[in-house]
């Protein structure tokens, strides 16, 4: 008797997950309508809130990032929650190499949020108002600090799936960690939003970021076998 | 290739409840152990021991390659699993299912070929309706269809029967009976104790 097993490689099996992971999406909407009612009614409330006041430039990045972090975190779980709740892990766990299912979860979170990003940018600048002065630097931070948020979140909500508190325990267990890369990211929005700022002003926060994704995603694929099969 | 199961002093309990305990088998290839015993007794729970989803409180189970031991979770590679524990994707098509789980196991079929393995568990034409819409024998038959894709070495069946109609059972009989692997089958009905070469009755 043969398995045939040939090494499809692990980008291959990542994007295989990822696929998987969209198709289903597309066809359940499980995460995309929780992220975008709470992406909207953030917006909305808090463009009510503000009331047309003209918000400085610290207020502006503090509140976009206050949008765009609980609004992913609304759907960001729901990978792995979703794998639970219909109890397809079992088939996950016997035939999908570990570092597959959370490079193939990590991509599709990404997406997740950048799609997220090109919403709700957009209205906060329409509703609230966003000065965005430098957009280069408006870019790479937008980027940097959605890649940390997704590298920091995908990994939580593997732990938090199995537990029977989920939303909550999500919360709470990703905000501390996601705490140093909102103040990074905020202050580098702030730059941003300032008239006749380098990207060079924003170095420390861009190599903070920069190094934060790093560790995270690097301490997500470390620890993540031992979440998934323990 | 060369393979053999080793259970050896297996045992497991929850806090307040054991399980089983002192569970010992050695199967080679071509052998069929049955598990046997009421509902409760740990036949799904030996099972997942097995496949390397939960631990055991004591002993350890082994598959042997050349006599060689599978390190780790690497025993996952050699498996095909027939059981309620194991759920395929609702939202996707039978076709996609299998596309899937092949892809990310590292095996390359053609969609002919998925389609001729799906027509040997009576699924033919079905392929690209959603595995939501099918009947629970249907999602038994596709289970088997999956199981078999890798060609395991070894083959687990938690109540191999269930949900089926006789033309399933004598699907899956034909199955058992043409395997050449190691197989584990988990069932409290007395017809499918003749399966076995061994017997481990939990629950006494």
């Amino acid at each position: 008797m043969t398995t045939e097993i040939k090494s499809s490689g692990s980008v291959n099996k990542s994007f295989a997950v990822f696929l998987k992971d969209l198709k289903s999406e597309l066809r359940t909407r499980y995460a995309i309508n929780a992220i975008l009612m709470f992406a909207l009614v953030t917006v909305f409330a808090v463009s009510w809130a503000v009331g047309g006041i003209g918000l400085d430039q610290i207020l502006q990045a503090s509140l976009l990032w206050i949008v765009i972090y609980f609004s992913s975190l609304s759907g960001l779980s729901q990978s792995f929650v979703k794998e639970e709740e219909s109890k397809t892990v079992a088939a996950l766990k016997l035939y999908c190499p570990s570092f597959a299912v959370l490079g193939g979860k990590m991509i599709f979170n990404l997406i997740l949020l950048f799609a997220l990003n090109l919403l709700t940018i957009p209205l906060f600048g329409i509703f609230i108002g966003l000065d965005v002065y430098n957009i280069p630097l408006f870019i790479i931070i937008v980027i940097l600090g959605s890649l940390g948020i997704v590298a920091t979140t995908t990994l939580v909500a593997a732990i938090i799936s199995k537990a029977s508190v989920k939303g909550a325990l999500f919360a709470v267990l990703s905000f501390p960690l996601v705490l140093p890369l909102m103040m990074m990211a905020i202050s580098g929005t702030k730059k941003a939003l300032t008239p006749e700022t380098l990207i060079s002003a924003a170095r420390m926060e861009i190599q903070v970021l920069v190094s934060y994704v790093v560790v995270m995603a690097v301490l997500g694929f470390i620890l993540f076998d031992s979440v998934w099969n323990d | 290739m060369k393979t053999k199961l080793i259970l050896d002093g297996l045992a497991k309990s929850y806090p307040g409840r054991p399980v089983f305990k002192d569970i010992n088998a050695h199967i080679e290839s071509g052998k069929a152990l049955v598990v046997a015993g009421p509902n409760g007794s740990g036949k799904s729970t030996l099972l997942r021991i097995i496949c390397a989803f939960i631990r055991p409180t004591r002993g350890k189970a082994t598959l042997m390659n050349n006599d060689k031991e599978l390190p780790g979770l690497e025993i996952r590679r050699y498996i095909g699993l027939v059981s309620p524990d194991l759920v395929l994707y609702d939202e996707l098509t039978a076709l996609e299912n299998l596309s899937f789980f092949s892809r990310v196991a590292g095996i390359r079929f053609t969609i002919n070929e998925f389609e001729d393995r799906l027509e040997q568990v009576g699924l033919m034409k079905r392929g690209n309706d959603k595995v939501g819409s099918y009947s629970s024998g249907m999602k038994q038959r596709l289970k088997y269809c999956l199981a078999l894709l890798r060609n395991p070495e070894l083959l687990l069946l938690d109540e191999p029967t269930s949900n089926l109609d006789d033309s399933g059972k004598l699907l899956v009989d034909k199955i058992i009976k043409s395997y050449k692997g190691i197989l584990v089958v988990a069932t409290n009905e007395k017809s499918e104790l003749d399966y076995g070469d061994q017997i481990i009755r939990l629950g006494e």
